[in-house]
């Protein structure tokens, strides 16, 4: 009986450690799950101010400073609203995408001179965002079923994962490695590699905070190494949960800034 | 002419000396206030690649400050954006805030308010947009400005200003846009002052030596114009229904006494959709332009009604090149009354006017440099109108452009082939603050 008894303390004993080890070890589509929350989906909605500085290989720089916003709606779906203050020549302009999860997502560019609402037609995500080494998708996020991932390495801080796209037509990649951190699971780094194997290709978060509980990267740098161009993010006045209204990404908020992007 | 200059440098120097203390450091007076000054200065030249018998070769050649002075507040946001200018190849100099001309063209000052949650109000003047048309306006029947367009002016100045109340309404189940202008916001048409064109009604060629000089509806109430939208969104398309009660927005009418060209009256209705298709981005619109003054379309010196219909298609074909196409059409309601009316030897145009339109995007240098084609070309007239453009931006600040305008047609009298003289090409350099 005793025995019996030993025996099931025993197999209990390696159970509870098997679901430790297993809690500790996430399997990888959980871990890019974890990490695309992290990195996209932080609290309802939030807020930021955004300094994007261009250097280009002569060291010429260029900047953008834009005020952003984002909603989660259902699902997978947000609400983004993008209003640039600078430089002068788009100053005003605004940029609202309503992204619609494995579709493509609606668009829509405010040119306040013409005082038109302008559709965008549907464009590649693996364009450059406002002429900067980030790309549409490095913005909005891309849909994690778009890629195969690999774990293939753990270290005491980071998980490295490979990811293969599913459709390698689709984009200018081969696969793509990302260091994801295991407490805050923010990815850290992302190299691409192109259609021969060579790294050209880099994203990093350079500074991460916690504000309101939130980890948040609040500078970030990506890399063209091809081009020897790098743009480097820098948020500010960034904010979460503020009860941001669905309302403010519509076209009457296009032709009247909301005083989210204004103060 | 030298006071004109002297005064616009003596701008020039002021707004960059305010701009400067604006930004420079804070605590001045205009951040106290909240105000903020940004604008451009911005130079243009352009010439006639052939003789023209009725204009000069020069077509442009202007510098031109815009100031935008704005103030955002919790209650309400003020604008005003005036753009001072000389222009050499003006023969009008007078200064005429309405039609732009002289010194000062105010492009917009207006107030901007909710005055109720589901409200927003802009009163004064302001640049009016609606539509789903590219380079191709049906219900939008807010002036244009096609002097600016055709002589390589900046897109922005294909739009006119209008001193207008535009009140938006926000109820639960769509929108609805209410644009009310009090006294009537005509184009800015081609008159001949800087563009040579073909007199359906002289049969003639007109130029500079022979300006149109309209009779515009100028009674404050009176002579009114009243635009309504009411849209929204079904399906993952925006639908709208539009309304107009105004005037033909261009002097196609004549006051057989006076000899003088005349804006008829007009109203118009119509319906656009706009949403995804494929890959790409579909729009639809059509409206029906009722000339109220020749409902039967036996009146020789008022336009015919007309229908309008578009039809456009838009996607990316490769990375950072975007085309789009579409297809437009004008069908006079009553054509044969039309062809009657018609006095002899005038010539007549087709019941129909087909116009296809192309427009290639392509963004190259990192989105620093935009390479830009539309064309315009109709089967029915047999001409065509086409808009190559490049610019380049050097810096955040400094931007170069250079286009041209080119029109082939092989009648005199058609929309594009009357300005086969007109022919241009244009350079621009701009620095923005």
């Amino acid at each position: 009986m005793s025995n019996k008894i030993q025996a099931f303390l025993v197999s209990a004993l390696w159970l509870c450690i098997g679901a430790v080890v297993f809690a500790q070890e996430p399997g990888v589509d959980a871990i890019i799950k974890k990490a695309n929350d992290a990195s996209y989906y932080a609290g309802r909605d939030g807020r930021a101010d955004v300094k994007m500085s261009i250097v280009d290989k002569k060291g010429s720089t260029r900047v953008r400073e834009f005020s952003i916003l984002r909603l989660n709606v259902q699902g997978n779906d947000q609400k983004f609203y993008v209003y640039f203050k600078a430089p002068a020549d788009v100053r005003k302009m605004a940029y609202l995408v309503w992204k619609n999860a494995g579709k493509d997502d609606d668009r829509w560019l405010w040119l306040p001179a013409l005082n038109l609402v302008k559709r965008i037609a549907p464009g590649d995500k693996r364009t450059s965002f406002v002429g900067s080494d980030f790309l549409y998708e490095d913005v909005s996020g891309r849909g994690i079923e778009e890629d195969d991932h690999v774990l293939v390495k753990t270290t005491d801080s980071e998980y490295v994962i490979k990811s293969t796209p599913k459709d390698g037509q689709s984009v200018e990649f081969s696969h793509y490695s990302i260091w994801i951190d295991k407490t805050t699971f923010l990815p850290l780094k992302a190299e691409y590699y192109d259609k021969n194997g060579k790294l050209y290709r880099r994203v990093e978060a350079k500074k991460v905070e916690t504000i309101q509980g939130y980890p948040t990267v609040i500078e970030a740098v990506a890399s063209d190494l091809k081009a020897g161009s790098i743009t480097k993010n820098v948020f500010s006045n960034i904010e979460y949960d503020i009860g941001m209204k669905e309302r403010i990404f519509t076209e009457r908020f296009l032709r009247r800034p909301p005083r989210e992007v204004t103060r | 002419m030298q006071l004109r200059a002297l005064v616009l440098i003596v701008l020039c120097v002021l707004m960059a000396a305010l701009s400067a203390s604006a930004r420079g450091q804070d605590g001045t007076v205009l951040d106290r206030l909240g105000i903020d000054v940004h604008g451009f200065l911005d130079m243009r030249g352009g010439m006639r690649t052939q003789d023209d018998a009725y204009e000069r070769d020069t077509s442009l050649g202007e510098i031109r400050l815009q100031t935008d002075i704005s103030r955002m507040g919790d209650v309400a946001a003020l604008q005003v954006r005036a753009d001072f200018f000389y222009d050499d190849v003006a023969e009008e100099t007078d200064l005429d805030l309405e039609d732009g001309t002289g010194l000062v063209d105010l492009r917009e000052a207006n107030v901007l308010f909710s005055p109720f949650r589901i409200v927003d109000m802009k009163i004064g003047r302001q640049i009016l947009t609606w539509g789903t048309g590219d380079l191709l306006f049906i219900n939008d029947l807010f002036p244009k400005d096609w002097q600016s367009f055709f002589i390589g002016r900046d897109e922005e100045y294909l739009k006119a200003p209008s001193d207008a109340v535009f009140v938006s309404f926000f109820p639960a189940f769509s929108n609805i846009d209410v644009a009310y202008t009090p006294r009537f916001d005509a184009d800015r048409y081609i008159s001949g002052e800087r563009l040579s064109f073909w007199d359906s009604m002289g049969g003639s060629r007109r130029g500079c030596d022979n300006i149109v000089h309209a009779h515009k509806p100028d009674g404050w109430f009176e002579d009114d114009e009243a635009a309504i939208r009411v849209y929204g969104h079904v399906i993952g398309y925006e639908l709208a229904l539009y309304g107009y009660n105004g005037f033909w927005k261009s002097p196609k009418g004549i006051d057989t006494q006076t000899e003088k060209a005349t804006f008829p009256k007009l109203w118009a209705y119509g319906a656009s959709l706009q949403g995804p298709l494929g890959s790409g981005l579909l729009s639809l619109e059509a409206g029906h332009y009722v000339s109220d003054e020749d409902e039967s379309g036996k009146d020789p010196y008022v336009p015919n009604s007309e229908l309008r219909l578009l039809a456009g298609y838009e996607r990316e074909i490769a990375r950072n090149l975007t085309a789009k196409f579409q297809y437009y059409l004008e069908h006079m309601q009553d054509y044969g009354h039309y062809k009657a009316s018609l006095e002899a030897g005038q010539k007549a145009r087709d019941e129909d006017r087909h116009v296809l339109t192309l427009r290639l995007t392509k963004l190259a240098l990192n989105q620093t440099m935009t390479l830009s084609f539309f064309a315009y070309f109709s089967p029915s007239d047999e001409d065509a109108y086409l808009r190559p453009m490049m610019k380049y931006k050097v810096t955040d600040n400094w931007l170069v452009m250079a286009g041209g305008n080119v029109f082939a047609g092989h009648e005199d009298h058609t929309f594009f082939g009357q300005f086969e003289k007109n022919t241009n090409v244009y350079a621009a350099l701009r620095y923005s603050f």
